[in-house]
């Protein structure tokens, strides 16, 4: 049952710092927040942690274990052996507050660069239809729990400061498929994804989808169709008709581009 | 990173003038809301809409409040799956949940709101699960006469918190992050009407002056106090404290709502929601004799609207109209107390629990589809896979019915321009809330307040409530007083973490589902104990991003709401909704008709109790709870 977990602790803050060493008492079924929580209330007080919902569903906790981003709510310690030692760092892509918590505001501000949904009026009775097929693929989109696990393994900002202006990353390449395929949608965003967003400097290594703790295809499903779409602005491959309601034969009629 | 517009984090808002007098910085608006869940940023959104210059201030990042973990869906009176629903069917569902003690006009106007709240929702790019003809599907839940819940497969807090954070982000409301309210600030001067809002960022400990004559509460819940719980770190019942620390007072604070169905292995996550969706799709209740027991303990209450024979309870899922509902889906006091039985007479799972059972009544593919995360949480947390075996549950602490007493249409306390909404606020539940009307809350009465703060804030023109510097620095002075301890005391106090732990088992064990008044009386004192312990309690480090430090000023909220709802609970001598006095087993007629106000005493040490009676309901609506009328005139039904 229980047993004496050894951990390597990243402790320090944006002028350096160091792996701390802890051993500290786990038992079953627990998972690695736990046994960061213990480490807090018995021997490190002020060790800084971000974490809320401790069921993988607001994805505050994402750091790196052994070196692989994960979510330390969701990480059990029955999948390490129990002589090993766990070593939990900061997310490397972004920049460290202090110990495990790193400054997110990257994402915070590629989120205010999106243009907003623009859905046309309501039906005649006050409400909307939509068909259950074709919202699906927006939902699917909308899974994500903004843990930005993803944006933080994307090689393309993960050890490329410089190109952080220009590449918002997989979690807003989502967000730009998501409003794309929305079947009441009246904006073509594809220029700007391609443009201010980067898209094209994404050359699809799926390492985003590999992370993503909610199994988000955002490669195959996303980006893929938002690259061919944007490529092809007058043949569809993808067409996904709103035919059980017959709001638009295809996907781009009727929108204005932003 | 710094902002060049105003060299502000571009994350936190911070100002990074660290030369700042007392290295503190100042804001002015119109409107401050301090908290980021579905009822700060409906506040948020609808002062902004009104005009006012609007700032939300959150503990976490924005987008994690607790409204992200919500699962079932939004009650809302649309019908697209029963034309025959209305706000008078909601409205009387959501009193008798609440066993007639909820504020009648607030439950009306939620009945009334609810589905205009819902369809902004989809204006802003939510994406509802759809009915059959292209509409919102609605879901069955507890105590809902039609299914009525808009929702998102389980995960529909995700999507509502996420389209109001990219709503309020695209309308450019300043958002201050990772940054906590300690004190509202008042001006004595006039009157002690609201002034300010004083906290600390997390993440550099510093302090921030928020001046504005309007502050929206909105900071959820108290769940914390207990053990077993479906709540997070945040929910320490800080609005409850604030508000009552200005002078405002707290209502129905003796009913907190245990959910049924909490997870109970493995321990470290003992209390994880297991959504109530997962019996309003199929699933029911089973004892370790593999019992259906719930169809013992239908009470007198609900006797002609619930099923009584498995094969009516079965049949309902797909003909309502001539079968009556499942026993599994009464209203979650009774679930929970009836579980509760089950396990003390010994008819409990190996670890604890009851049986809830989806798998042999549904295919895996539907579970999957209907479930996602439940199937999900169970795969990576318990190793059990909920499509071929039940899961195994257990009541768990999980909502508040009380909070700060407002007026019913514009959610102002009795503190001028300070507002209370969502879980925060109270009366709209009256002693138990049904499923999916929190949702609705946070939506309906976040408008309502932010609009009613920004008339508020107008109509005083320049001539704004000033802050009194004096007061600022007693706030620095109480904000830094735990660090003072472990200066001042050589031997150094006690660690936060431990207080909060005790007091976690205390009100876990002696104010929990079922209670009686010596384990009350034993919990008063036992709270009088932690708070000479919190008076000395010592923080390690220094003020940067310190959870130490966080816990300790958030520890004297939980002990301020845990004493609040322990004298409540003794005082009321009856058993109805989330409160079960075991000395009092029956609700009451005495009872019925009054609420326990709670306030601050004089010298701020303690709490003062007194009773007050419910506000009348008028006549036109008093007829839908008439024996005769046990269902809405045929009229009404007209007003879909
Ligand atoms: C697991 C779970 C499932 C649920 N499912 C449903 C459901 O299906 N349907 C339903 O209707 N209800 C459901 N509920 C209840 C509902 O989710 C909550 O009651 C509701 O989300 C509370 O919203 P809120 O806006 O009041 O507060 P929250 O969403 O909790 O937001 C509180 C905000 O206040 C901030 N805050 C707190 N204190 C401070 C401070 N001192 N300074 C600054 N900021 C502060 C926090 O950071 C946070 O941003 C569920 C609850 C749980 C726990
Ligand atoms: S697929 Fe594209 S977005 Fe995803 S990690 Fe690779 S480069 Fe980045
Ligand atoms: S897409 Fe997946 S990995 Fe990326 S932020 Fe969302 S949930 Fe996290
Ligand atoms: S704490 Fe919410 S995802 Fe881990």
């Amino acid at each position: 049952m229980g047993y004496q977990l050894k951990m390597r602790v990243w402790r320090g803050d944006e002028s350096g710092g160091d792996l701390g060493d802890y051993t500290v008492e786990v038992s079953e079924g627990e998972v690695v927040l736990d046994a960061l929580h213990r480490v807090q209330a018995t021997q490190a007080g002020d060790l800084a942690i971000r974490w809320n919902c401790k069921a993988g569903k607001c994805g505050s906790c994402s750091a790196e274990i052994n070196g692989r981003p994960r979510l330390l709510c969701m990480s059990r310690l029955s999948d390490f052996e129990e002589d090993e030692t766990i070593t939990v760092t900061p997310l490397r892509t972004f920049p460290v507050i202090r110990d495990l918590v790193t400054d997110v505001s990257f994402n915070y501000e590629k989120a205010r660069e999106l243009p907003s949904f623009a859905p046309p009026p309501r039906d005649a009775d006050n409400k909307r239809r939509m068909a259950q097929v074709d919202v699906e693929r927006g939902q699917e989109f909308r899974k994500c729990i903004e843990c930005f696990l993803c944006q933080n393994v994307c090689h393309v900002v993960r050890d490329h400061e410089e190109n952080k202006p220009a590449f918002s990353g997989p979690r807003f390449f989502l967000r730009y498929a998501e409003l794309d395929m929305h079947p009441l949608d009246t904006h073509d965003r594809r220029e700007l994804a391609q443009g201010a967003a980067g898209l094209g400097m994404c050359n699809i290594t799926k390492c985003c989808t590999e992370v993503c703790p909610e199994g988000i295809k955002i490669t195959d499903n996303a980006i893929i169709p938002m690259k061919e779409r944007v490529v092809d602005r007058k043949y569809d491959p993808l067409v996904w008709l709103g035919n059980k309601i017959g709001l638009r034969t295809k996907d781009n009629d009727g929108r204005t581009e932003v | 990173m710094t902002n060049p517009v105003n060299d502000r984090h571009p994350m936190t808002g911070n100002e990074m003038s660290g030369d700042a007098a007392g290295g503190m910085e100042r804001h002015r608006y119109d409107v401050v809301v301090v908290g980021a869940g579905g009822a700060g940023l409906r506040a948020a959104i609808a002062a902004h809409d009104a005009g006012a210059r609007t700032a939300i201030v959150c503990k976490s990042l924005l987008g994690k409040a607790h409204t992200v973990m919500a699962e079932g869906g939004i009650a809302a009176a649309m019908g697209n799956r029963w034309p025959e629903d209305n706000w008078e069917v909601h409205f009387r569902d959501t009193m008798r949940g609440g066993k007639m003690l909820n504020n009648w006009r607030m439950a009306q106007l939620h009945a009334q709101e609810a589905p205009e709240r819902v369809m902004e929702l989809e204006d802003w790019g939510a994406l509802f699960d759809r009915t059959d003809d292209g509409l919102i599907s609605q879901r069955d839940f507890g105590g809902h006469k039609y299914a009525r819940l808009a929702h998102v497969g389980d995960r529909t807090g995700l999507e509502m918190i996420r389209t109001l954070q990219q709503r309020a982000v695209s309308l450019g409301i300043d958002v201050f992050m990772e940054c906590t309210v300690t004190d509202v600030m008042l001006d004595q001067g006039d009157g002690g009407k609201v002034s300010g809002a004083f906290g600390y960022w997390r993440e550099t400990g510093r302090f921030v002056l928020f001046e504005t004559p309007s502050v929206i509460l909105a900071t959820g819940g108290i769940g914390k106090s207990f053990k077993v719980t479906s709540n997070s770190w945040e929910y320490t019942g800080d609005g409850h404290a604030l508000a009552m620390r200005a002078g405002a007072s707290l209502i129905n604070m003796e009913f907190v709502q245990f959910h049924p169905t909490g997870m109970v292995w493995p321990p470290s996550v003992k209390g994880l929601l297991v959504t109530e969706s997962v019996r309003g799709d199929g699933g029911v209740l089973k004892n370790a004799e593999g019992q259906r027991f719930m169809f013992d303990y239908i009470p007198e209450y609900f006797k002609s609207e619930t099923a009584d024979t498995v094969e009516e309870a079965d049949a309902w899922y797909d003909d309502k109209k001539s079968n009556r509902r499942p026993p599994e889906l009464l209203p979650r006091d009774e679930v929970a107390r009836a579980i509760n039985s089950e396990i003390k007479a010994g008819r409990g799972t190996p670890h604890g629990g009851i049986y809830l059972d989806i798998a042999s009544r549904r295919s895996p593919e539907f579970i999957r589809k209907r479930l996602p995360s439940m199937y999900h949480q169970f795969k990576e947390l318990a190793d059990v896979d909920i499509t071929a075996e039940p899961m195994e549950i257990g009541p768990t602490c999980h909502y508040v019915m009380g909070g700060v007493e407002v007026d019913a249409d514009t959610q102002q306390s009795a503190v001028t321009g300070l507002y209370a909404v969502g879980e925060c606020s109270g009366g709209m539940h009256g002693s138990n809330r049904l499923g999916g009307n929190s949702l609705g809350d946070l939506l309906v009465f976040g408008k309502r307040a932010g609009e009613a703060a920004t008339a508020y804030t107008a109509s005083l023109g320049e001539d704004r409530p000033k802050v009194d510097e004096a007061d600022v620095k007693a706030a620095e002075r109480s904000a830094l007083a735990p660090f003072e301890v472990s200066d001042s005391l050589a031997q150094g106090g006690e660690n936060p973490y431990t207080i909060q732990s005790d007091l976690q088992q205390s009100m876990n064990d002696l104010v929990g589902i079922i209670r009686t008044a010596p384990e009350l009386e034993r919990s008063l004192s036992e709270i009088e104990a932690f708070k000479v312990r919190a008076a000395s309690m010592k923080v390690e480090g220094h003020r940067q991003y310190n959870p130490g430090w966080h816990l300790a000023l958030d520890l004297r909220n939980m002990l301020v709401v845990s004493e609040a709802i322990a004298k409540a609970a003794l005082a009321r001598e009856e058993s109805r909704g989330g409160h079960t006095r075991d000395d009092f087993p029956g609700p009451s007629e005495e009872w019925a008709t009054k609420n326990l106000v709670v306030d601050l005493n004089a010298d701020g040490t303690g709490i003062d109790l007194h009773e007050k009676p419910l506000p009348e309901m008028p006549d036109e609506l008093k007829k839908y709870f008439e024996p005769a009328a046990a269902e809405p005139p045929a009229e009404s039904k007209e007003g879909k």
